[in-house]
C-alpha cells in the first residue's frame, strides 16, 4: 500500500521516463491545503541583538541639552529687550544666559570619560562634527554674555561711556547669533548620527529642541516676576509648535518612531509633550489673564520641555536596541513586503 | 605605504575564535566578563571596547549550499569573525570633536588613546556599531588594525592567528578581486547565496575590511546598506537654521507687537 494513494505505480514510471528524456519534471509537486501561502519576509538579524552602539551619556547631557537651550534663547530675547527698551527683561535675560553658561560647561565636562581632557575638543574645529561646533559655540557663548553681563552692569553701575557702550551691543549681538546655535546644534548633533529615530528625525529635533528653549527661556523670565504680554506671545507660539510636533509624531505612525510612542519612553515622551504643548497652550489661551495661570503654564511648559530631552535621549537608547529599525530603513522596498 | 586590507570569508571560518585570542592577547584586551549569552557558541555579543574581534554563530534553518544531509531538517551553522570595518568615510573619526580618530597612513581608522576624551560622540556616529566607550578607562576602543604590528611588517594579530585563512590580510584591491574569485567559485558549486559584502557603493565609500558571507547581510547584523552620518549635515543643520530664523522672528514680533 503506497503512503500516498493517489499515486499509482503508473504515476512513478512515467516521472522516471520523463526525467530521462528532458532531464527533468515538468511538475509543481504537492500542494497543500491553503497554498499558496504568503511568505512574509521573516525578520532577520544575528540573534535579535542590537547593531548599533546605544549612547553612552550620562543624566549631564539632557540638562545641559536643556539649560543650553534657556541660556541660547535668553540672550536672543535680552537682545530684542535692548532693542525695545525693556531695561528689566534686558537684564534678566542677559543674567539667566550666563548662570546658564555656568552651568552648561560642569553639565558637559562631568559627562567625558576624561573630564582633565575637556580643552582636547578645543585643540582641533571640525565643521563636520556637530560635538565640535558645540564646544567651540559654548566656549564662544559664554564669553560673549560674560561680557556682555560685565558691560551691562557697569553701565548701570554709572561707569558707563561709549566704548563700553558699543562693547555691549557687540556682546549681546554675538551672545544672541552664538546663542541660537547653542539651543540648535544639539538637535543636529543627535540628528546627524546612525541611531534611526534620531536620524529620521532630524528635522523635526531641531524645531522641537528650538521651540522648547524659546518656551522655556519665556516661562523662566515669568517665573521671575515678568507676566508680560511679550512672555505670553512667546509661550503660546512655543507650546502650539509643541503640540503640533506631538501630534505630527502620533499621525505619522513610523515604525522608526516606535520609542517615542510605545513603553516607557514613549510615555515620557508623551508626557513632555502634553506638559510643553496642549496644557500650557490650553491654560495661556483660556486664562491667560489670571497671573496664577501663567506661572502654572511657564512651570508646565519648561518640566515638559526637560522630560522631553530626557525622552529624546532615551528614544535613541531604544531605537538602538532594534536592529529592525535600522534595516528597514536601509532596505525599505524589501522590508515593504513584511507589512 | 600600501592600503592594507581584511578579507574575511565566513565560508572557510571553523568558529575556532583563536582570532578573538590572538587580539585580546597581543592588544592587552580585558575580557568580556564570562557571561553565557544562550546565543549558540557566542558569549562575546557583539563588537565592543573589549572585542574587537568577535566570532558570531548563526543557526539557520537552511540548507548548506548543495549539500543533501539533512535535506528534510535544513539546518546550517554559519561563522563569521566581525572587525572594524575601517570605513573610507568613517562616522566616528568624522564626529570627534578633539582629532583623537584619525586616519593612518595605513588607510585605517586609529583611535588615539591619549588624545580621546570620551564624549562619546563616535558611538552613536558608527553605522556598524562597532567603537565604545570602555567606562572604567573612559575613553573609546576599537581594532586598531594592529597598527603597531603593521609599522614592523608584520599582520594583524587576527590575521595571523587564523587557522584556515577565514581571516586574510593584504593589499585592498588584490583583496577584493581575490573575493570575487572565490564567490564565484563558491557559487559554481552551489553556495548560490555566497556574496560579498563590501558597500562602495554608499556613502561610506568602501570598507578595509571586506566580507564573504553567506546568506543576506542583516543574518550577520551587517547593516545593508550603511550610510556616514554626516550625510544629513545639511537637511540638519537647515532645519535648525529655518528654526532658528522663526525663533529670532516670534521674539522680535512680541516685543513689536
Amino acid at each position: 500500500m503506497a503512503a500516498n494513494p493517489k499515486i499509482t505505480e503508473d504515476r512513478l514510471d512515467a516521472l522516471r521516463e520523463e526525467a530521462a528524456r528532458t532531464g527533468k519534471v515538468q511538475d509543481h509537486g504537492i500542494a497543500p491545503v491553503g497554498s499558496p501561502f504568503p511568505k512574509p519576509a521573516a525578520a532577520v538579524s544575528y540573534h535579535g541583538n542590537p547593531v548599533l552602539k546605544p549612547p553612552t551619556w550620562t543624566w549631564q547631557v539632557p540638562l545641559y541639552f536643556f539649560v543650553g537651550g534657556v541660556a541660547g534663547i535668553s540672550a536672543v530675547i535680552a537682545l530684542a529687550a535692548h532693542l525695545f527698551g525693556n531695561a528689566g527683561v534686558l537684564r534678566a535675560g542677559l543674567w539667566i544666559g550666563l548662570l546658564g553658561a555656568l552651568v552648561s560647561a560642569p553639565l558637559l565636562i562631568a559627562d567625558l570619560g576624561r573630564p582633565s581632557r575637556f580643552l582636547n575638543m578645543l585643540r582641533v574645529f571640525k565643521l563636520q562634527s556637530a560635538m565640535s561646533v558645540g564646544a567651540w559655540t559654548l566656549s564662544g557663548y559664554s564669553s560673549a554674555v560674560g561680557l556682555a553681563v560685565v558691560c551691562h552692569e557697569l553701565i548701570l553701575a554709572g561707569y558707563g561711556n561709549n566704548f563700553l557702550l558699543v562693547l555691549e551691543w557687540a556682546a549681546e549681538i554675538s551672545a544672541a547669533v552664538s546663542g541660537l546655535i547653542l539651543a540648535s546644534y544639539t538637535s543636529v548633533l543627535l540628528g546627524v548620527t546612525a541611531i534611526p529615530v534620531w536620524s529620521e528625525n532630524r528635522r523635526l529635533v531641531p524645531v522641537v529642541f528650538l521651540a522648547g528653549g524659546l518656551g522655556s527661556a519665556a516661562g523662566v523670565l515669568e517665573l521671575l516676576g515678568f507676566l508680560l504680554p511679550v512672555t505670553q506671545f512667546i509661550g503660546i507660539v512655543a507650546s502650539a509648535v509643541e503640540t503640533l510636533v506631538a501630534i505630527v509624531i502620533e499621525l505619522r505612525g513610523r515604525y522608526v518612531d516606535r520609542p517615542l510612542r510605545e513603553g516607557t519612553v514613549g510615555w515620557l515622551t508623551r508626557a513632555g509633550a502634553a506638559l510643553a504643548g496642549p496644557t500650557s497652550l490650553l491654560l495661556r489661551v483660556f486664562w491667560g489673564h489670571s497671573s496664577m495661570a501663567r506661572y502654572v503654564a511657564a512651570v508646565c511648559f519648561v518640566t515638559g520641555a526637560l522630560i522631553s530631552r530626557y525622552a529624546w535621549i532615551a528614544a535613541g537608547r531604544v531605537s538602538s536596541r532594534d536592529p529592525q529599525a535600522l534595516f528597514r530603513i536601509q532596505r525599505p522596498a524589501h522590508n515593504s513586503a513584511a507589512h | 605605504m600600501r592600503t592594507s586590507a581584511f578579507l574575511t570569508d565566513a565560508s572557510v571560518c571553523i568558529g575556532c575564535k583563536a582570532c578573538e585570542v590572538a587580539c585580546k592577547e597581543w592588544n592587552h584586551i580585558p575580557d568580556d566578563g564570562f557571561e553565557w549569552t544562550g546565543q549558540s557558541y557566542d558569549n562575546t555579543h557583539a563588537l565592543g571596547a573589549s572585542t574587537w574581534r568577535h566570532v558570531l554563530f548563526l543557526e539557520e534553518k537552511k540548507p548548506m549550499g548543495p549539500q543533501l544531509a539533512g535535506i528534510e531538517e535544513p539546518f546550517r551553522w554559519q561563522f563569521l569573525s566581525d572587525v572594524c570595518k575601517h570605513c573610507e568615510n568613517a562616522g566616528c573619526l568624522e564626529a570627534c570633536p578633539t582629532g583623537a580618530i584619525v586616519r593612518t597612513e595605513l588607510k585605517s581608522v586609529f583611535v588615539q588613546q591619549d588624545v580621546c576624551n570620551g564624549c562619546g560622540y563616535c558611538v552613536v556616529s558608527c553605522p556598524f556599531g562597532v567603537v565604545d566607550k570602555n567606562h572604567e578607562v573612559g575613553t573609546a576602543f576599537k581594532c586598531t588594525f594592529c597598527y603597531d604590528r603593521q609599522r614592523d611588517g608584520l599582520m594583524p594579530a587576527c590575521a595571523k592567528a587564523c587557522p584556515t585563512r577565514s581571516i586574510r590580510f593584504g593589499e585592498w584591491e588584490e583583496l577584493r578581486q581575490e573575493a570575487q574569485v572565490r564567490v564565484k567559485e563558491l557559487q559554481d558549486r552551489g553556495y548560490n547565496d555566497a556574496q560579498i559584502y563590501d558597500p562602495t557603493g554608499s556613502s561610506v565609500g568602501g570598507t578595509h575590511a571586506i566580507f564573504l558571507i553567506l546568506g543576506q547581510p542583516e543574518a550577520y547584523n551587517l547593516p545593508p546598506a550603511p550610510e556616514v552620518p554626516t550625510i544629513h549635515m545639511k537637511s540638519a543643520w537647515g532645519a535648525a537654521l529655518f528654526s532658528a530664523l522663526v525663533v529670532v522672528l516670534v521674539v522680535f514680533l512680541a516685543f513689536a507687537l
